[in-house]
């Protein structure tokens, strides 16, 4: 009897019900983010204002909504350039082998050295703030470590029978690395990805809670946390609204990615 | 003994190219130094005598070789902004910061070990799923927002400490420590979840090896098995885990040192890179790469004294 992957469940349940709060906020926050005095100033979480108001009266519900949805899509960004180009890279060089492979994986290995948040905060902090340069810094930062699982994927799987055998029958290498190899690399390459997305958000809300990143007017968790540590004592619930969301989406995020990996063992 | 040199040696290339590679990342990036010393209204003739001043006219490769060389005597550059010797600048930074990493990855050593141990027990059913459940949980919690949780409680709520009000090592060594356990807590909370995750799977992994029932049948118990046998065995990956815990603890310190207000390496660094004072990142960033292969090193040579097995291939991984 198969038994019930509760991770998978419950992750998708968890990340299920984020997700639609995010769609939601996309299109309909309960007061205008940024309105000034959408309430009274530090008014405690209440009917109207469900996550209470900060210190100028605007609503921490709408703010967390609008930060959420920006720091879930950069992640997801980020973590679609990572996982593309590195794929890419890994698959090919896993692949061929050969003396591209050896440079390639050395000088990866030298790049590990470097802490990737490290990497990515010089990064912005040199080309500067915003949205779509700290989604390339971190795309940038990520494609290393895709490549070095699916390369290690992949070299284990270049020389077995069933690649060995369409190989005889005469399939091109494009062909036995797409349509072969890949599905066979799914239960590695899936955990990753979820992986990646959960350092992704945890590298954002880091840049923008240090001010080297996302910069208001757009809304991002960390810096909403940065601006609600100033505010602890007097209103200590925005930031552990504001915290909290980071939480949950890293653990719903984390449960799915940790069925996945059950799932895949469950297969092997 | 003919392992460890061999490691070190690998460590000193590694060394050299993880310092090419930030050099030649600043080359590219800084642009003309001279350029940012004199700010936008240095004439071509002015830049020109700074660089020829600074020796930035001369061939790249001669002028990687001599910031290397001056890199391991000491002599980092002068810091863009504060116009001092990076070295000077830093000195009394490493300290609080190796200090923070230290406290912290003895915590996590001290707390993800034991209860990993303990966890390895329950192996299936509700209790392992309750175990997973908790540690999935911890490490989802993102260090800076823990730091911000343990200033709320322990010092605005319960007035433990004055945050913000960092003694300083010389002033008040202790005082000091005291500080800084909130901000090493803070960044052992995930790191010893996912130590604890990866210690737990290995135990239950090797638990199912075939010399275990034949330890068990010679009259072991399970203590003794777990002791004599399946600790050793689990224990080398989680080495190596921990040493790249050093490179998660110091890029967590970064922002951590920002939550706690603490003068360390990496609340330079981000006013570094606000000041684009590139000398001084420069230097951090190689310090810090040079600190996480370091330990890197130091973790395969204790592994090679754990696992027998590594002593005669070598470089096995």
């Amino acid at each position: 009897m198969k038994k019930r992957n509760w991770y998978l469940t419950l992750g998708f349940i968890l990340t299920g019900i984020i997700a639609s709060f995010i769609v939601m906020g996309f299109i309909w926050t309960p007061y205008d983010p940024n309105a000034i005095m959408a309430g009274p100033k530090f008014s405690p979480p209440s009917f109207e204002h469900i996550m209470g108001t900060d210190n100028f009266g605007r609503d921490i519900f709408s703010r967390v909504l609008q930060g959420a949805g920006s720091t879930a899509l950069i992640a997801l960004c980020t973590v679609l350039i990572g996982a593309l180009i590195g794929i890419a890279v890994g698959a090919l060089t896993g692949y061929f082998g050969g003396i591209v492979d050896e440079a390639l994986m050395r000088f990866n290995d030298a790049l590990t050295a470097f802490p990737s948040i490290l990497v990515a905060l010089v990064i912005v902090g040199v080309m500067g703030g915003g949205k779509y340069n700290v989604i390339l810094a971190l795309g940038i930062v990520f494609i290393p470590s895709f490549a070095r699982v699916t390369r290690t994927a992949f070299a284990s799987l270049r020389d077995v029978n069933y690649v060995k055998s369409v190989r005889l029958m005469g399939a091109k290498p494009a062909r036995i690395i797409c349509l072969h190899i890949l599905p066979n690399t799914i239960s590695v390459l899936l955990p990753a990805i979820t992986i990646g997305f959960n350092n992704a958000v945890l590298a954002e809300a880091s840049m923008s809670y240090l001010g080297i990143g996302i910069k208001p007017p757009d809304a991002s968790l960390g810096y909403m946390l940065s601006e609600a540590q100033g505010m602890l004592s007097i209103a200590p619930w925005y930031a552990i609204w504001t915290g909290g969301v980071i939480v949950i989406m890293i653990f719903a995020v984390g449960l799915i990615g940790e069925g996945l990996q059950h799932c895949g063992r469950e297969s092997m | 003994m003919k392992y460890a040199a061999k490691k070190i040696l690998m460590l000193l290339i590694t060394m050299v190219i993880v310092s090419f590679l930030a050099f030649a990342a600043f080359e590219l990036i800084s642009g003309s130094a001279a350029d940012t010393m004199l700010g936008t209204d240095g004439t071509p003739e002015q830049i020109a005598a700074l660089e020829e001043k600074l020796g930035l006219n001369r061939p790249f490769f001669v002028r990687y070789f001599e910031w290397l060389g001056g890199f391991f005597t000491g002599d980092l550059g002068v810091s863009f902004r504060y116009r001092q010797p990076v070295a000077e600048l830093l000195a009394p930074k490493i300290l609080v910061t190796l200090c923070l990493s230290t406290l912290s990855f003895l915590l996590i050593l001290c707390f993800s070990i034991p209860v990993g141990l303990l966890s390895a027990r329950d192996s299936s059913g509700v209790k392992d799923g309750i175990w997973n459940g908790i540690i999935q949980l911890m490490m989802a919690v993102p260090p800076f927002f823990t730091g911000v949780l343990l200033t709320w409680v322990f010092s605005i709520v319960l007035h433990f400490y004055n945050h913000g009000q960092f003694p300083g090592l010389q002033n008040d060594f202790w005082g000091s420590v005291s500080y800084l356990i909130y901000p090493a807590v803070a960044i052992a909370v995930p790191r010893i979840a996912m130590t604890m995750r990866m210690f737990r799977s290995r135990i239950q992994n090797e638990m199912r090896s075939g010399y275990v029932p034949t330890a068990f049948s010679r009259g072991n118990d399970r203590k003794q098995v777990l002791r004599r046998h399946v600790l050793k065995n689990s224990l080398v990956p989680v080495v190596t885990f921990l040493a790249q815990t050093m490179a998660e603890i110091l890029a967590a310190s970064v922002v951590v040192e920002q939550v706690f207000a603490i003068p360390g390496l990496g609340r330079m660094l981000v006013s570094s890179i606000g000041d684009r004072d590139f000398p001084v990142v420069q230097a951090l960033v190689v310090i810090i790469a040079f600190w996480v292969v370091l330990s890197g090193t130091l973790a395969d040579i204790i592994n090679q004294r754990i696992d027998p097995r590594l002593r005669l291939g070598g470089g096995a991984k």
